[in-house]
């Protein structure tokens, strides 16, 4: 049987911004973000990307557009466990977007540094905490300057300390790429950071929190 | 590509003891086709060596039709004259053969004055037939130790069963009566020079005699013979040289102006050629169940691996791997492990073939001593590695293509 799990979203996101999507669970947080992420595709409407509607491109083209434009922190890190923390952060370098090895070294080395993983980047995932893991998976979804991070409850794993410095992490970065970060989450102690709040309920977008009255401001 | 390699071997060596049950397996299947492989082969070639150099040789050239009613050994096929010295001179100059030597094959019977007893012999000129079939002379007991003098005018090679049944020894006088040709039945008193082993067992009933001796028996007078046993230089060209000798034959007409001579490999001439043919099947069957080890280990290995890693396969996709990246990376793994466990399997087997050429398996074939040394050529090596490789690659496609078609959205839900 068939179920809805949106109905009717009509949402803009600009670019650079920290927003989130907040709601209890099931209430279509992570389908909306698959949605948005060209993961999955809507029975109805249309989802656009700097005016490319992603909704109707073929697997192989969504593929080359995640790769191209997109980069996701998964709640579980889902970092690849054979490779140490640099492999990880080198992987869509070399395996999506083909770029050469001196740039690749610099890149990723950068990033490391920029997200306190450097001394720990010959480490395998089994080796690392929790809040290392996903400081490596936010190194692996900037190293391809996409446009927009997609971070699917990234915190939901980490304790709060953890996950508040993850999230100054990812403040840090946009505020240093102008990354656009699109967060889902049930944490209502990460709404501090964020600069725009939705709130979906049953598939709905009940309450947009605009982050002006927030300030934006961690 | 480097890259994928390194993906795929570390992924192999995570699961360490499926990825060394399923290697060893492989190894294990290699190992019987390389061991089996270069024992059997060894096996068959010491049978084809030892029946073409003491009896067979490796071609033998007779007249047309001898071949069909050779059993009876009949004396009006006979090569003679100006056909048989074309012959000898083609085989003269002919760049593949070694030597030859002129046989006189008849029927007879064997007389120690009290009992009698049929024979089949073969008159020949000792110097040409030690070299044609060299192994010949050693396997004569007598006298005299010069192969090229193994046997002399006066004298006769008896079978050692026969000799044995009928009480003769060296030096006993024996006598050796034949039709000839045209019918008459003549007599000839030898020694006995020598007693042969018959290589083929117990039943063997092929004495040797000289050719002067034949000739006189038999009121030959004009140097007939019933065939043309050829040594090669080199046996491994035996079907090149074959087929040269063959067109040259052909050419050899008679008066109806048709081939005088038909040509045999010892393949056409001896019965062990069904047993080489049923030891090539045997290889083949080991190598068809080396097969389907390898398919069936690396496809159970391969979908395991899949099932297993679905959510990482999810990410993989959703972070933008594209579907023939996913491909190649599982595609890398099987090829990865049919390599991994070919190269083991054929330097364990390769090894396991140096320790049996280096003890020598001896043993007893009917009246043969076989001494293998057994050894593998390095094409049939490389041939067994590219059979894993490709068996493994071709197995790996289905789970590979399972893994590129995920959709990344399920795999990433998958628990």
């Amino acid at each position: 049987m068939a179920v809805t799990a949106l109905k009717g979203i009509d949402v803009e996101i600009d670019s650079g911004t920290f927003v989130s999507f907040i709601g209890p669970s099931g209430s279509g947080k992570t389908t909306l973000l698959n949605l948005i992420g060209c993961l999955d595709k809507p029975t109805s409407g249309e989802v656009r990307i700097n005016n490319v509607a992603i909704s109707q491109l073929d697997r192989k083209n969504a593929a080359k557009f995640r790769g191209d434009n997109l980069g996701f922190i998964f709640q579980n890190f889902n970092l690849l466990p054979v490779l140490t923390a640099y492999e990880n952060v080198e992987y869509p370098l070399i395996m999506v977007q083909d770029v050469p090895k001196n740039e690749r070294k610099e890149r990723i080395l950068s990033l490391l540094e920029k997200t306190g993983m450097l001394d720990q980047k010959d480490k395998y995932p089994n080796q690392l905490s929790g809040g290392q893991k996903q400081r490596v998976a936010v190194a692996r979804a900037l190293v391809t300057n996409p446009k927009m991070v997609l971070a699917d409850e990234p915190t939901a794993n980490l304790d709060h300390e953890t996950a508040y410095r993850i999230m100054e992490v990812m403040r840090n970065m946009k505020d240093e790429f102008g990354t656009t970060f699109i967060f889902s989450t049930h944490d209502s102690k990460l709404m501090d950071v964020m600069e725009v709040v939705h709130t979906i309920e049953d598939g709905l977008i009940v309450d947009n929190d605009s982050g002006k009255q927030r300030g934006g401001k961690s | 590509m480097t890259k994928i390699f390194k993906i795929a071997f570390r992924n192999l060596f995570r699961y360490k003891r499926r990825t060394f049950l399923t290697t060893s397996l492989i190894a294990i299947g290699v190992i019987l086709v390389i061991a089996f492989g270069g024992i059997a082969g060894a096996f068959k070639n010491q049978i084809v060596g030892i029946l073409t150099n003491s009896v067979l040789a490796d071609i033998q050239i007779h007249q047309k039709g001898y071949l069909s009613s050779m059993d009876n050994m009949p004396l009006d096929m006979t090569m003679s004259g100006g056909g048989l010295a074309k012959i000898e001179k083609l085989l003269e100059e002919s760049d593949q053969v070694k030597a030859f030597s002129k046989r006189l094959r008849f029927a007879a019977m064997v007389s120690n004055f009290s009992q009698t007893t049929n024979a089949r012999l073969t008159a020949v000129y000792p110097e040409m037939e030690s070299q044609t079939c060299p192994d010949l002379p050693k396997r004569v007991k007598g006298p005299e130790a010069d192969p090229a003098k193994f046997v002399k005018p006066g004298e006769i090679i008896l079978p050692a069963n026969l000799a044995k049944g009928l009480e003769l020894t060296i030096g006993s006088d024996v006598v050796l009566v034949a039709h000839n040709k045209d019918g008459s039945v003549n007599g000839i008193t030898l020694r006995v020079g020598g007693i042969s082993e018959n290589i083929m067992g117990p039943t063997g009933k092929d004495g040797y005699l000289h050719m002067d001796d034949a000739q006189s028996l038999l009121r030959i007078d004009n140097g007939e013979i019933t065939e043309i046993a050829i040594k090669l230089k080199n046996f491994d060209k035996l079907d090149t040289a074959y087929e040269q000798l063959k067109l040259e034959l052909m050419k050899i007409k008679g008066k109806s102006d048709k081939p005088m001579y038909e040509i045999s490999t010892w393949e056409e001439l001896s019965p062990f050629t069904s047993i080489a043919r049923i030891i090539d099947l045997l290889i083949i069957v080991v190598r068809v169940i080396l097969i389907s080890i390898v398919l069936i280990s690396i496809l159970n290995v391969m979908m395991m691996s899949v099932y297993e890693r679905v959510r990482e396969i999810g990410t993989m996709a959703s972070i933008g791997t594209p579907p023939r990246r996913i491909l190649s990376l599982f595609l890398a793994e099987g090829f990865s492990l049919g390599l991994m466990s070919s190269i083991i399997g054929s330097l364990l087997g390769t090894g396991i073939l140096f320790i049996f050429r280096v003890i020598k398996l001896n043993f007893t074939f009917g009246r043969m001593d076989i001494s293998l040394s057994p050894s593998v050529p390095l094409s049939e090596v490389l041939v067994a590695i590219l059979i894993v490789v490709a068996i493994s690659v071709i197995s790996s496609l289905q789970p590979a293509l399972k893994a590129s078609k995920l959709e990344p959205v399920d795999a990433l839900r998958h628990v």
